[in-house]
């Protein structure tokens, strides 16, 4: 008798689980869909004729006409967008790990006076809208020549991304036993040959993640790109200041050129992905 | 030398920092307060008259007030299940992040797909046969349906960013903890609320923190969904500098997002105050 009504109730509280299961797995679907739906919209539209796109009502799979395309790449000063883009984020990218990955080394290895301070003022650069810096730059750029040049773009867009080199380069380096750098002293090795050789590969990975990551943020930067270029305009400048006066199949097709590469980065180092934010912790 | 060497590797990072982060932020205070070299609140006084103020400081925090709580909410929703899940959790991660690499004007421009006059929502409902014809949605005349759009624009580009923070937070709680509470009868919403939350305080702030000065600084997704039918202050920052070309107005612009920004900041920190003892 008490052994049925066990029975029964270990048999619904399996079945309880399982709806739960159930609904768990159809909120993860639901969500899925949510983050990608939009994601395909857009990517429907690039794919599709452009009279296809301004057409009513329209339809919800690609046609795989590259006319949308052709006429964004043919449009004049697209290229030369694409290209400044390149270079500004592939400037940012080095700027931001020759400066940070220093200075991260040093937090994970020294103890020294200051150590708060300049964490401190690290920290701080994220309380404050960067994008706002564009504004007195622009200014010291005409001074010193560098208006509407890719550099003085980097060098605005370094500072977005400088602060995140340093934090991901502080774990890479920490998450590396020191021993192991200790090890290669008492073997002969200075401190720079025993980083380069002992250090440099293990980190090298990590690196080239939080690089790729640098370079993901310039390319989608857009309030200081468009504040600091008129003639070297990047992508998203380009894209910004034509919203007005561009027809829609153009706007769809520049915006799949933003989305696909910064989408293909975000995949060749999404095992660091969760490393690098997860360290906004601290 | 060993000494010094902490010093010389931090000395390239703080050198820039001081001249492209520190200073201009002086630059920019100079120049608000500042016309043709002499001191003058004229800045100040010309943007707080200017009848596009008041409606775009009044859209940027009631935007924030509305985007940032359904952030959280999803963003916490989003993140118990990654570190709920068994199978398939780096797959689902992953998915759930990819937002995190949109740029904000990319985002703006896949929503205009979406509400734009010939676009997928008004094809679908036409599909279904609720209308006949095309809806202007993103139209002056429906400043509401505009504010949606952003709303939603800004929810799904944007709550990655907490979610992937929170997710760390939650990897950092002792699992022990939770089953405690699971000992003494807590039900699975009595833990969260009263084990986990309180846990994850430090994640949260952070998270807060800087959900909410991006979202101060809202700007691609509102010009690319409203054009200038929704002023927000990021805009109207560059619409003065940009097009208007009066630097002193646009720095005054710039102190105002700042001071809201270092406002919200502290009433964070204030609000979600983690002891002493608590940080990691």
């Amino acid at each position: 008798m008490t052994e049925a009504v066990a029975d029964a109730a270990a048999r619904g509280y399996v079945e309880t689980r399982r709806a739960g299961r159930r609904v768990f797995y159809a909120i993860v679907v639901l969500l899925c869909v949510w983050v990608l739906l939009p994601i395909y919209l857009l990517l429907v539209n690039a794919l599709s004729a452009p009279a296809e796109v301004t057409a009513f009502p329209q339809r919800f799979w690609p046609s795989f006409d590259l006319g949308s395309i052709s006429f964004f790449v043919n449009f004049q000063g697209v290229l030369r967008a694409l290209w400044n883009s390149v270079q500004v984020a592939a400037l940012t990218m080095i700027l931001s790990i020759g400066l940070g990955a220093p200075a991260g080394y040093a937090l994970s290895r020294f103890d020294f006076r200051g150590k708060e301070a300049f964490r401190f003022l690290v920290v701080m650069t994220r309380a404050f809208p960067l994008p706002l810096l564009a504004l007195p730059l622009a200014v010291m750029f005409i001074r010193v020549g560098l208006d509407d040049t890719i550099v003085g773009l980097a060098l605005v867009h370094t500072t977005l991304a400088l602060p995140f080199a340093v934090l991901i380069t502080f774990s890479l380096f920490s998450g590396i036993p020191v021993e192991l750098e200790e090890a290669a002293w008492t073997l002969g090795c200075t401190r720079v040959s025993a980083f380069r050789k002992v250090v440099l590969p293990l980190a090298l990975p990590g690196i080239a993640a939080s690089a790729v990551f640098a370079f993901v943020i310039s390319w989608n930067e857009v309030f200081a790109a468009a504040v600091l270029t008129i003639e070297n305009r990047t992508l998203t400048a380009f894209l910004l200041q034509s919203l007005n006066v561009s027809p829609l199949p153009l706007k769809f097709a520049g915006g799949a050129a933003l989305v696909v590469p910064a989408l293909l980065f975000i995949f060749a180092v999404r095992k660091y992905l969760f490393a690098m934010w997860g360290i906004a912790n601290r | 030398m060993p000494r010094a060497m902490p010093y010389l590797l931090l000395l390239p990072a703080t050198l820039f920092l001081a001249v492209f982060f520190l200073y201009p932020f002086v630059l920019v205070a100079i120049e608000a307060a500042s016309r043709d070299g002499a001191w003058t609140g004229e800045n100040f006084q010309r943007m707080a008259t200017h009848w596009k103020f008041v409606p775009a400081l009044r859209n940027t925090i009631v935007l924030a007030a509305v985007v940032v709580p359904i952030q959280l909410a999803l963003a916490l929703a989003m993140a118990s299940i990654v570190s709920a899940s068994e199978t398939g959790r780096s797959t689902i991660l992953y998915i759930f992040a990819i937002p995190l690499g949109i740029s904000d004007l990319a985002a703006g421009l896949i929503w205009l797909a979406i509400f734009e006059q010939s676009g997928f929502l008004n094809s679908a409902l036409a599909g279904f046969g609720v209308i006949e014809r095309p809806i202007l949605f993103l139209g002056y005349q429906n400043p509401l349906m505009i504010f949606l759009a952003i709303v939603l624009a800004e929810v799904w580009r944007a709550t990655a960013i907490m979610m992937v923070i929170l997710v760390a937070g939650l990897g950092l709680i002792p699992k022990e903890y939770s089953e405690a509470a699971q000992v003494f009868g807590a039900s699975r919403w009595q833990r969260f609320v009263k084990v986990t939350l309180p846990l994850l305080r430090p994640s949260l702030q952070t998270a807060l923190i800087l959900r909410v000065i991006l979202a101060f600084e809202v700007f691609a997704v509102v010009v690319a969904l409203g054009g200038t039918n929704f002023p927000v202050l990021m805009g109207e920052t560059f619409e003065w500098q940009f097009t208007l070309q009066d630097r002193g107005v646009a720095a005054a612009y710039a102190m105002v997002i700042l001071a809201i920004s270092i406002a919200f900041t502290l009433l964070i920190l204030r609000l979600l105050h983690v002891p002493k003892e608590a940080r990691t």
